[in-house]
């Protein structure tokens, strides 16, 4: 069989080519037959509603009528006049440099650590930092933050002196974002963490005696040597989260501070994107905001995979 | 050397040098953090127990005097002047849950293990669709999903909760990063012993992918368990259980009380579920350690 295969690829490379492609694929069929599964859900319900929606940021839509096409004017809309978007710009990259990053840091070095204690012990603190993203938590968030004195943060500050009058956490300018950010963190611990800790454990054994025989001494030396060369398709994969997680944030924000929040000051890209589609039913250009986030964030992921690849070799 | 070994065996089941002070300072640090994690979550449970008076007492106490499972019955009480029995509502989420996770875990890891090990025409592709299917987030997509499922005439029915969430990119994505970095030659072994692929997929490859399947399993659970009927099961006898009962605590601030048990009681299957299959991922590292 693999010999086959071998002869067949040397076929295709030295040309005959439709015949050759037809052959690769029926010698091939097992592979599409396990895969078929997968993809017929994965067309029907993702791919044809991406391809769906992809032309709908140059049209006006408004979801009872059909979609006109209207070429470019979402776009420079966009740019040229409207400040809510520019500003959520600013909002948007803020936010993400706090949250993505440090995020992406503190899952790995969390789930590194967790890796270095008792097994019991791992499984316990890997729930304690999973938890908050399995618990709808925006209830009990607010009333941390609440603005009266019964905000459990501002009774505590009060408490100590540090503050005599209640601080409005929640409709601040000057604190919605940052309390949006703490919360974002919060919840941030996800699929990345977790995929990362599964990552952990698969790595060989061997690896590890093999490396205390050459000399290595350090949990940190391990680490550097060891760890991180062997969990790159699980760092990729948590980067991936992360890209998507800081970019995409908006319900955390508008579930804590409220939709406006304040002066829009935690007004993200989507939050912006989920105004015109879902309040105003402007899908056209709801539609075309989400497409220059999606640029933004396939770029992104480009040069971070590229950054990761050059490190893994 | 002899106070290097019993160090060693003291600090966790590891190899290179341990020192038990190290491990201390490790174990102290997550402790830390992880107050502040949980911190929101004690808070939850806290208050879905606390009766009314004590809900809005000022300063707020972090403890319970009385505690009262009042929350908890006031909200089922809700849920039982429905029309529908309350436990066709759990029927529906275990059965839309169970089929989903089964589907999913089982259909991404067969396309993952193909898409990481075999070269065929359309492998890269794939690959590359799949990572940008993660990255297109639009709120346009929603309405073209909810159009091909009324094409397909979906809308009220089963389906139309279980059929879209089968596909996951998220999971595939995973499981295919995983499964890369078994080694090719053990793949060519079966082969040259004459195993198929199918074959090679569930005996060869997957026991040796528990930790990512069991990953794969928390996060299909998750999803699953949270599905809202939303706009796509107008039906009663078709809603799940996070549907009532997050519409059952969703009144104010003056219902915190209920809105908190709500939230506990929908956050038990998926911790149990996180426990069972979290023991798994732990018990392939004490495993492979026996071997040794």
């Amino acid at each position: 069989m693999a010999q086959m295969n071998a002869e067949e690829n040397i076929r295709k490379s030295s040309g005959a080519k439709h015949n050759s492609l037809w052959k690769s694929i029926k010698q091939n069929k097992a592979c599409y037959a396990m895969l078929a599964p997968f993809m017929i859900f994965f067309i029907v319900f993702t791919v044809i509603p991406v391809i769906m929606s992809l032309p709908m940021g140059f049209t006006d839509f408004n979801i009872a009528q059909p979609p006109k096409y209207v070429g470019l004017s979402n776009y420079t809309t966009l740019f040229l006049s409207d400040k809510v978007f520019i500003r959520s710009i600013r909002v948007t990259i803020v936010f993400a440099l706090f949250t993505g990053p440090i995020s992406y840091i503190l899952c790995f070095l969390l789930a590194w650590l967790i890796n270095e204690l008792h097994p019991k012990l791992k499984t316990l603190f890997t729930l304690v930092f999973y938890i908050p993203s399995m618990a709808n938590a925006y209830t009990v968030w607010q009333l941390i933050f609440s603005g009266d004195m019964n905000g459990y943060i501002n009774s505590f500050l009060i408490n100590l002196g540090i503050i005599n009058a209640p601080v409005q956490w929640l409709t601040d300018g000057r604190y919605v974002l940052g309390v949006t950010i703490i919360v974002q963190l919060w919840i941030s611990l996800g699929a990345g963490f977790l995929a990362l800790r599964a990552g952990f454990q698969n790595i060989d054994r061997t690896m590890y005696e093999a490396g205390a025989i050459e000399g290595i001494r350090t949990r940190w030396q391990e680490l550097i040597y060891i760890v991180i060369p062997s969990m790159g398709p699980q760092l990729m994969f948590a980067a991936v989260m992360q890209i998507v997680g800081s970019f995409t944030a908006g319900t955390v924000a508008q579930n804590l501070v409220g939709f406006p929040s304040t002066d829009y000051k935690a007004h993200t890209i989507m939050t912006h994107a989920y105004d015109y589609g879902w309040v105003r039913y402007e899908m056209g250009y709801a539609s075309a905001i989400c497409m220059i986030l999606f640029v933004v964030m396939f770029l992104l992921n480009k040069l971070i995979s590229k950054m990761l690849s050059k490190y893994m070799d | 050397m002899t106070q290097v070994n019993t160090a060693k065996l003291k600090a966790s089941n590891r190899q290179a040098g341990r020192k038990i002070g190290g491990t201390v300072a490790i174990f102290i640090f997550l402790a830390f953090l992880g107050l502040f994690m949980v911190f929101p979550i004690y808070l939850t449970i806290i208050m879905s127990i606390k009766p009314v008076e004590e809900l809005f007492v000022f300063p707020p106490k972090l403890y319970v005097l009385r505690p009262t499972l009042d929350n908890f019955s006031d909200m089922f009480e809700t849920l039982h002047q429905n029309r529908v029995p309350f436990s066709r509502y759990v029927f529906n989420s275990i059965f839309v849950t169970a089929t989903v996770t089964i589907c999913q875990c089982v259909f991404a890891s067969m396309a993952a293990f193909v898409l990481a090990k075999c070269k065929f025409p359309g492998s890269k592709l794939i690959n590359s669709i799949i990572v940008i299917a993660l990255l297109y987030q639009s709120n346009v997509i929603y309405i073209m999903q909810y159009m091909v499922m009324t094409k397909l005439r979906m809308i009220d029915t089963y389906l139309a909760l279980i059929l879209p969430s089968i596909a996951s990119p998220m999971g595939l994505f995973l499981m295919r990063q995983s499964i890369s970095q078994i080694p090719d030659s053990m793949i060519e072994a079966a082969k040259v012993d004459g195993a198929g692929l199918f074959r090679i997929c569930w005996q060869i490859v997957m026991p040796n992918q528990k930790p990512a399947l069991m990953t794969l399993i928390i996060f299909a659970f998750q999803a699953a368990w949270n599905i809202q009927t939303g706009t796509v099961v107008f039906q009663e006898q078709y809603k799940t259980l996070p549907t009532v009962v997050t519409q059952a605590a969703s009144s104010g601030m003056a219902r915190a009380g209920v809105a908190m048990a709500a939230a506990v009681f929908l956050l038990i299957p998926p911790i149990i579920v996180f426990m069972a299959a979290q023991k798994q991922v732990i018990e392939t590292m004490a495993h492979s350690g026996i071997k040794e």
